[in-house]
């Protein structure tokens, strides 16, 4: 009997250290072998909260501030977190449906499960305080501080262009990003993005049962603090910015102001404008579609660098300057002018007439004596295709016909045609007489507000430019920006810009410019009329000054405004007196142009 | 003087047993606060909000208790042992009328601000009515109806239980079956138990007609291995009979009887169902916070599963997770060892003992006490259902803290005896 006994005693604790044995063997596998769990819960109590650096501030080269930022709120999901929850509840307190909200869930989940999604963006202050009290009903959600743009002055908002949330193509490009997230579209704030953009920082918080935040995790010693974006300086003279916006409210067309000496863009003027705080926040769509589809004023066609016109009389002084360049004539050659430049049956009409020097042609903008300077360049040669390549050439160099690929959005080439095209638009059999419309700034060649004012640039300083850039210092002001610190030969012998500068101011001072003098200040100026098939032609005026000593070189055209003179010279020069003078003494003139309106 | 109490205290009484006893309360009491510690909080032991202040009043009052047990004559508990019984199978009863109900389960008496589960006490008293009904019962001769007394005595208060939707502790009677083995019960009967559970697991996890087939197929082959004897054939295909019968009650129940959210435990722990924040949400929780702790533990109040409350009843049926997780592998094999070292210790007093009553009473001990250890860690770390029993000394709780007290210093003073 007892051994029976003594042999199911020894049953029972056999069976109960073999149970215990699996257990351990469970527990061994569970906390020693299988590291799954380990993520499991680091992904239960750890939340990684991104903190978005506040974007770089911009400021003006005289360190008034053309951006900030504004605090907002988004509201985000983590979809594998969610719990049931009261969906009217959540729909009523953000003022959406129950099918958009569906959607905006369907759409976190494509994106990740696990990672944070924006739900609902850029809540108010107020509209984040009611819901803040309610969040702990709706776990999954939590709130992400962010910032927005805002620009104080309302101006420059081509250049400085807008930021947005980042597109499925963008996202994929640079890891950086996570959907949701801003991103600079236009202006300088796409061309600087990474610089503004800053350096995104992360909270390791600890979350409970319910994704309430419990506290920070390892007393915060994983946490990588966000560092804020540099903050930019731009070459853009706020107050000079905002007077030219003004004088060309109601009008068409565009302002570029460059400083010769660097290249620095003073202010680029592109009307009809908008205000850059419309394509921020919540309303940044909605506005954007309107926006684009302003078939009207196309507010968002930034024409400074966009819009390619006929160029008109100001080509002449490029042309002036490569016929000097190609000893085809000197400021001495004399061409007579009968009142036109004869093709066979054909004149190019000339409004004065009379043997015509080089000056002379430049202060009367003589079509004649400068068809006659480019037939005779482009024909210098044993063939025309030879004798075109080479002025085409020093067209190039005059930065025509291309892109300076600086840190402006967008811009376009401009036209100027090739050999071969000519070659294929006349079967071959060309030559300077063919194309000679285009040595008055006429035909095919076309050119963008901004090459004008660069080459305006060129001949204040006689030979040479910097491209034309908008920033100037990155981080600091101390630290400039050195990109574009290249000193650009435009080819050009530094002695023929004379007669041409010779030229130019006595169009101000007795010429087709006079509206454009400045008591005080050496004016240096050219008129010009881009003619326009659809409609009165464009208004267009370059000049620099002070011609000595050019601190400001400016193009000015001002869509169906008609003749140079009578528009664009007087606001290219109201800019130069404000640049140099900060006050305008010419207050009719400047009255006459607020007052104009040309539609 | 001190030393001559300590000596009568300590005279005789199982100082390997005491000793664990305290070490796994202590552990218990450490367990509980970290569950339930919060930084921001100031510390106070009497400050009866906090669950640790609470237990700390229930282990004072339990130690308390079980030096008066030490010092109470022995010989009591076998006269009076029907009387304790009966008194606490009143006492369960009456809570079916008067009882509060908490979490589902109607088995608790409200006192001040004090809840008691008399169920507790009902283990102890069954363990000892056992005791008596087995060490008289083999001097009277009634060996026919012997088996039949003893399941009627665990029957009555399993059955109370399962009135007071309290399926776990009824359950926690069927461990008495360890201690039917031990006093001679018949192995077949233990082994037909076995099968009726392995039936259970195939008809929900399978279904009825695959069942049905397994074990007919199992019952003709062993029919072809044994077919030279003869004689047990009336008996097999009767046991054949209710095994087939059995497969129907299961389906029958389990279909129709049981509640859904019943039905999803047994379905998750059977690998029924795969909705990961369903049925299962509970027990994956726990696996997390037990799988995380990995070898050594994130260190004691680092835990963030059962910090955070991602955990169920951390501090009750789910505390073994707190271990897990802040001890490690390390921590889950003392708890373990030490349970089983005073299992073992009190399966080796009780045989060693010269009382049949201090022996029966001893293995109802063990049984209880390794039924809980078994289905609580089980069930945290996903090997047996979620069934809500406590993990005795250690979690929270001043009824199962008390009850198992008594339950051990008892044992001790008997086999001091």
């Amino acid at each position: 009997m007892s051994s029976l006994y003594q042999q199911r005693k020894n049953v029972i604790i056999l069976v109960m250290i073999v149970f215990m044995a699996v257990y351990i063997i469970r527990l061994f596998y569970l906390q020693v072998i299988d590291d799954s769990y380990k993520d499991d819960a680091m992904r239960n109590a750890l939340r990684e909260v991104i903190v978005h650096p506040p974007r770089g501030l911009i400021y003006d080269r005289n360190d008034s501030l053309l951006v900030f930022n504004e605090a907002a709120y988004d509201l985000m999901v983590v979809p594998k977190e969610l719990h049931d929850f009261d969906t009217v509840d959540l729909c009523n307190t953000l003022d959406i449906t129950k099918e958009e909200l569906l959607k905006r869930l369907d759409k976190a989940r494509k994106y990740s499960p696990l990672l944070p999604s924006v739900f609902e963006q850029q809540m108010s202050k107020e509209d984040y305080g009611y819901l803040q009290e309610k969040l702990y009903k709706f776990p999954g959600f939590f709130v992400q501080n962010r910032t927005l743009r805002s620009y104080p002055s309302a101006i420059a908002a081509h250049i400085l262009g807008y930021v947005g949330e980042i597109n499925d193509a963008q996202l994929k490009k640079d890891s950086y990003y996570q959907m949701g997230d801003y991103i600079g579209i236009s202006g300088i704030e796409k061309s600087y993005e990474e610089e503004l953009r800053g350096v995104k920082g992360r909270r390791m918080v600890l979350v409970d049962v319910h994704s309430r935040v419990q506290g920070s995790y390892k007393n915060g010693e994983e946490d990588i603090v966000a560092r804020q974006g540099s903050n930019l300086w731009c070459t853009i003279d706020a107050q000079l910015q905002k007077y030219g916006e003004k004088l060309m409210a109601n009008k068409r067309g565009s302002i570029v102001a460059i400083e010769p000496s660097t290249g620095e863009i003073l202010c680029i003027v592109s009307t009809p404008s908008y205000d850059p705080n419309l394509l921020v926040g919540k309303q940044r769509s909605k506005n954007y579609t309107a926006l684009l589809h302003d078939s009207v004023n196309v507010p968002l066609f930034n024409r400074a660098l966009k819009a390619i016109y006929p160029p008109g009389s100001t080509f002449k002084l490029a042309n002036g300057l490569i016929a000097q360049q190609e000893k085809v004539l000197n400021r001495n050659t004399i061409y007579n002018c009968g009142g036109g430049y004869r093709i066979g049956s054909h004149v190019i009409g000339c409004h004065h007439s009379g043997p015509t020097d080089l000056i002379a042609a430049v202060r009367s903008s003589c079509n004649t004596y400068f068809c006659r300077a480019f037939y005779n360049t482009v024909s210098n040669c044993r063939t025309i295709q030879e004798g075109y390549q080479i002025w085409k050439n020093h067209i190039n160099q005059l930065g025509f016909g291309q892109c300076f690929n600086t840190d402006l959005p967008y811009e376009s080439k401009g036209i100027i045609p090739s050999v071969e095209y000519f070659n294929r638009k006349y079967n071959g059999s060309w030559n300077g007489n063919t194309i000679v419309s285009m040595g008055i700034g006429q035909g095919e060649v076309c050119s963008t507000p901004l090459q004008m004012a660069n080459l305006l640039a060129i001949i204040a300083n006689r030979g040479y430019y910097y491209k034309p850039h908008v920033v100037k210092a990155i981080g600091s002001k101390n630290n400039p920006n050195r990109r574009y610190a290249q000193k650009i030969d435009a080819g050009i012998n530094s002695e023929y810009f004379e007669p041409i500068i010779e030229g130019m101011k006595l169009a101000i001072t007795s010429g087709t410019a006079r509206a454009a003098a400045i008591e005080g200040i050496e004016m240096v100026g050219k008129t010009g009329t881009a003619q326009n098939p659809h409609g009165n032609d464009h208004s267009v005026f370059a000049c620099f000054g002070p011609a000595d000593n050019p601190q400001i070189a400016v193009f000015v055209l001002v869509e169906n405004a008609g003749w140079g003179g009578t528009v664009a010279a007087p606001i290219a020069s109201l800019i130069v007196e404000y640049y140099i003078n900060r006050e305008i003494k010419r207050t009719e003139v400047e009255k006459r142009i607020l007052e104009l309106s040309i539609k | 003087m001190l030393t001559e109490k300590k000596q009568i205290l300590s005279k005789g009484f199982d100082t390997y047993l005491i000793v664990i006893y305290v070490l796994l309360v202590i552990i218990g009491w450490f367990t509980i606060y970290s569950s339930s510690y919060d930084a921001n909080d100031s510390f106070s032991l009497f400050n009866t909000d906090k669950a640790y202040s609470r237990q700390f009043i229930w282990i004072l009052v339990s130690m308390a208790l079980a030096v008066v047990l030490l010092l109470i004559d022995g010989r009591i508990y076998q006269n009076y042992a029907q009387y304790i019984y009966y008194a606490c199978v009143l006492l369960i009863v009456s809570v079916l009328f008067f009882g509060t109900e908490i979490s589902g389960a109607k088995a608790w008496i409200k006192i001040g601000s004090f809840s008691i589960q008399p169920i507790e006490f009902a283990k102890f008293a069954t363990a000892l009515m056992l005791a008596k009904f087995f060490c008289e019962g083999k001097t009277t001769s009634e060996k026919k109806n012997i088996w039949l007394f003893s399941f009627i005595i665990i029957l009555v208060p399993a059955a109370i239980a399962i009135l007071q939707k309290d399926t776990g502790s009824a359950l926690v009677f069927f461990s008495f079956i360890i201690l039917f083995y031990r006093e001679g019960m018949n192995e077949n009967v233990v082994l037909f138990g076995a099968s009726l559970i392995l039936v259970f697991v195939l008809t929900i996890c399978l279904n009825e007609l695959y069942t049905i087939a397994i074990i007919t197929v199992g019952f003709i082959v062993a029919w072809i291995i044994n077919r030279n004897q003869k004689k047990k054939i009336i008996r097999n295909i009767l046991v054949y009979v209710l095994l087939i019968g059995f497969v129907f009650a299961v389906n029958f129940a389990y279909n129709s009887i049981l509640q859904s959210h019943q039905r999803q435990r047994i379905d998750t722990i059977l690998g029924q169902s795969i909705d990961p924040k369903g049925a299962d949400f509970n027990l994956n929780q726990s696996k997390i916070a037990i799988g995380s702790g990995g070898f050594f533990g994130k260190g004691y109040l680092n835990g963030t599963q059962t910090k955070l409350n991602f955990v169920p009843e951390q501090s009750t049926d789910f505390i073994f997770c707190g271990i897990g997780e802040e001890w490690g592998f390390v921590g889950s094999l003392v708890i373990i060892a030490l349970f089983m070292a005073l299992i073992i210790r009190i399966i080796i007093l009780s045989e060693r003992h010269r009382n049949v009553f201090t022996r029966i009473y001893g293995y109802g001990v063990a049984s209880i006490i390794f039924f809980h250890l078994l289905i609580n860690i089980g069930m945290t770390i996903g090997l047996v259902p979620v069934i809500g029993i406590p993990l005795p000394y250690i979690s929270y709780g001043g009824s199962s803290i008390l009850g198992f007290t008594i339950l051990l210093f008892v044992f001790i003073k008997l086999n001091d005896a």
